[in-house]
């Protein structure tokens, strides 16, 4: 608690030094016009912030001010940390029938606004059918603000949680009910993607496939493994190629910063013969259960968030911003700050970062003995089982970044840890690579460790020696594909051309069931780009020249983000199989996703092009 | 004059009940809670006088924004980097959007570069490009700029770069106010293509008319 009022003291210093300040230069007499021209306008809250919203969580040296909660934070109303239980997402639950019937060809009688058929509906026909429907919700994120009005998939944020298994295909009909009155920001024309499902591209969620208030899109999502059509066709596909934590989010083009800040994103877990959900069988990984109760579900998806609220209490949302939105209230399963009682045993805790724009590294903290590393295992990157375990003191993730991670809580027992955040970003542009100290940074969730013990099936991860294993990355490709992240004149580019925003531009054609080689680099300078390739999982197979890391900061999983930090050079390996259609490839950072980061690309079943730098 | 002034005294004093009552209703009578789009206009739309290009005085959020569809970027007239492709594509952009130009979409060309650019100035340069009514090329007072470019984020966070005019920003902000629709595009687009994304936020069509790009 000491460490609290000291660092309330820092930024009640900080506020009075700026406040000074501003006496002084009014009392000076200077004009506007000279405080502009000695570059007094940046700094502390002096004068105008910059395009209207200013999220000044940090004092003038750039550290992250610890969020007491006693309304030290600059931005956002004070608001009282721990005060409200963790949510677990909702279970979706599939329907027995969908009416009318899903077909092939879009139902635009009934109202899909779907215009492409399906191209493997017949081949994996749906055994599980869902209706999800996206509209306004009024919910508390925090209970001492009213509630917010978002939207929601089924009127939830984060929008429920998909169990699904592989083999078994799944149809999810996709309702727009969102209303024109938009709140402030957002746009009420939709496209959900799921990320980064193995789906035929006319489910994707391609920013152009998008549709209005009143229609429904059907998705078919077969949840099968890579190579299932074509390098593993006797396996139904390549096992070292399975997915286990997705989620889906809007996709508008434009305006997809706007729809997933304002609620609709969640996730969905694909389980299967390995990764069971079950820990008494497969690899022993803490169990699923329900999902939902305590003493059942030790396999616990967590989506943060970042918000900004504004004097009344309202979640606000910069329109005016090319370089990313941060907010300074951190949420987990769409709830500020909130608290989860655990039992003394190992859980899975599924991390996803759903942006807008920040990256975090996120530690487990003992705010009672910061010098204590607490320790802990990754399993994944992006959803993806690694070779092996890797234990490791923190993970970092940037937007659309997953990471699955293993803690025992039972050296714990009896004890309050926090997930902390401790990379420092002090703008949408990108963190600045600082990672400040136990206590200093974010916390997130605070995590009591005070239900009973129970029984844990699960293996310690320490005695895993593999899971599925890598698939090789040595087959020689067709290509090789250069791909520079660039910033012209405040606008986004790749390759120094903008997303055609009717999609219709489509910058390089591949051949369905071939291998590239895909160098992908950070050109802009002082920002940093999560970029997102739709479809596949690739590998590294190099990060400015030397071979991924494999513990520290884990990349030599298979992923579909690349982390493009400053002036970073990537090289990565992909294959594009089974399906044919666009896709596309472009920065998850959604502000500038928005501002036209992305181009479109395409499988095609003939020869693909050869365009190097398309 | 006693019974007067015992009147008056009375009146002050029952006034002074009234005013009490009111201050003691004040603390728990609610404040008027801005609306969405108000707090949009006094975040990012400061009503600071401009000058258009045809000498006329104008304020920013009243005259230019308020209840309209709008399409703003930045340039300067010497500018030799993106703005004569952005000018020359706004052009067309203007004769695409016909006789919507200047009755509810309006454009706006604000100067990088007040200090220069005056509104005669700016008046050659629209004359040069033809550009036709409805969009004002607009100057003001150097801080009374600076503070729109800012609020509008047409900024660069570092400010040796920021500070580097002929590297700015080439993208086109469009929105429509009463809607609070914003987003933005790149002025280098092809203008049949700016002109179906401000279509993104025109006005909602007729029941039962078709949403969405398809």
């Amino acid at each position: 608690m000491a460490n609290i009022s000291k660092i309330d003291r820092r930024a009640e210093k900080e506020k009075q030094r700026a406040a000074r300040n501003r006496r002084e230069l009014i009392a000076a007499g200077l004009s506007r016009r000279d405080m502009l021209k000695m570059g007094l306008l940046t700094g502390a809250g002096l004068l105008v912030p910059m395009s209207g919203l200013s999220v000044r969580a940090r004092n003038s040296a750039g550290h992250l001010l610890y969020d007491s909660g006693s309304g030290s934070g600059p931005s956002s109303p004070p608001m009282t940390p721990w005060s409200q239980p963790f949510t677990r997402m909702t279970v979706k639950q599939p329907v027995a029938t969908l009416n009318p019937q899903p077909s092939v060809v879009p139902n635009a009688g009934a109202g899909e606004g779907r215009t492409i058929d399906h191209q493997a509906l017949a081949l994996f026909p749906p055994v599980k059918y869902y209706e999800v429907e996206q509209r306004l919700s009024n919910i508390i994120t925090h209970p001492e603000l009213d509630p917010q009005p978002l939207w929601g998939f089924d009127g939830l944020v984060p929008g429920p949680l998909y169990v699904e298994r592989y083999g078994r295909p799944v149809l999810v009909r996709n309702r727009n009910n969102l209303p024109a009155n938009n709140g402030g920001f957002g746009k009420n024309l939709v496209t959900t993607h799921l990320h980064n499902g193995h789906t035929p591209s006319e489910s994707d969620g391609n920013p152009c496939d998008n549709y209005g208030p009143g229609k429904f899109y059907d998705q078919h999502y077969p949840n099968v493994l890579a190579g299932v059509l074509s390098t593993h066709q006797d396996t139904g596909g390549d096992l070292q190629e399975a997915m286990h934590t997705l989620w889906y989010h809007d996709h508008m083009h434009d305006f997809t910063s706007q729809n997933v800040y304002k609620g609709l994103a969640g996730m969905y877990l694909l389980f299967n013969d390995h990764d069971t959900g079950d820990e008494t069988t497969g690899f022993h990984l803490p169990s699923f259960g329900d999902g939902v109760s305590d003493d059942s579900n030790f396999d616990v998806p967590m989506l943060f968030s970042d918000h900004l609220y504004d004097e009344d209490g309202m979640i606000a949302f910069d329109t005016f911003n090319f370089d990313g939105v941060l907010g300074d209230r951190f949420l987990v399963n769409g709830k500020v700050q909130p608290v989860m009682h655990v039992h003394p045993r190992r859980y899975r805790f599924r991390w996803l970062d759903a942006g807008p724009s920040r990256f975090y590294q996120l530690f487990f903290t003992d705010m009672s003995n910061r010098n204590q590393r607490i320790k802990f295992h990754q399993i994944s990157t992006d959803g993806n089982l690694l070779e092996r375990p890797v234990e490791v003191e923190s993970v970092r993730i940037s937007v659309a970044e997953r990471a699955d991670v293993i803690i025992d809580f039972s050296k714990y027992a009896g004890k309050t840890l926090y997930i902390e955040n401790r990379l420092e970003q002090e703008d949408g542009r990108g963190p600045s690579g600082k990672v400040v100290g136990a206590g200093q940074g974010n916390l997130i969730l605070k995590i009591v460790v005070d239900l009973p013990p129970v029984a844990d099936n699960s293996v310690d991860p320490a005695t895993i020696t593999k899971f599925y294993g890598l698939p090789s990355k040595t087959a020689t490709p067709r290509i090789t594909r250069t791909f520079n992240f660039d910033r012209s004149n405040g606008n986004w580019t790749i390759n120094g051309r903008s997303m055609d925003p009717e999609c219709q531009e489509v910058r390089l054609k591949v051949a369905k069931n071939s291998v590239e080689h895909w160098v992908v680099n950070n050109s802009s300078g002082g920002w940093q780009h999560p970029a997102h390739i739709h479809f596949e999982e690739f590998q590294f197979l190099s990060i400015n020249g030397a071979p991924p890391a494999s513990t520290g900061l884990v990349q030599n999983g298979r992923k579909d983000v690349i982390r493009l930090e400053h002036n970073m050079t990537t090289k990565t390996f992909f294959r594009f199989r089974d399906f044919t259609g666009r896709y596309p490839f472009h920065c998850h950072n959604v502000v500038h996703e928005d501002h036209a980061m992305m181009l479109i690309w395409e499988i095609v079943d003939g020869p693909g092009d050869n365009k190097t730098n398309p | 004059m006693r019974s007067t002034r015992r009147r008056t005294l009375a009146a002050l004093a029952g006034v002074a009940l009234l005013c009490g009552a009111a201050f003691a209703h004040g603390g728990r009578e609610k404040k008027r809670v801005k609306t969405p789009r108000e707090k949009l206009a006094e975040r990012s739309f400061p009503n600071v006088v401009l000058t258009t290009h045809e000498g006329k005085k104008v304020r920013f959020y009243d005259d230019l924004m308020k209840d309209k569809i709008v399409l703003i970027n930045f340039m300067y007239v010497k500018c030799e980097g993106t703005c004569p492709g952005t000018t020359a594509n706004l052009v067309k952009v203007q004769k695409l959007l016909g006789p919507r130009m200047g009755k509810d979409i309006f454009m706006y060309s604000i100067t990088l570069k007040p200090e220069e650019d005056t509104p005669e100035t700016l008046r050659r340069y629209a004359k040069a490009y033809k550009v036709g009514p409805g969009w004002q090329f607009l100057t003001g007072a150097p801080a009374d700029v600076e503070l729109l470019r800012r609020k509008l984020g047409f900024i660069d966070r570092d400010p040796a770069r920021d500070a580097d005019k002929s590297n700015h920003i080439g993208m086109l902000r469009w929105g429509n106010e009463p809607l609070t629709l914003w987003a933005g595009c790149p002025g280098s687009l092809a203008p049949e293509k700016i002109v179906k994304e401000i279509g993104l936020v025109d006005w909602p069509k007729a029941e039962g008319a078709k949403g969405g790009d398809r």
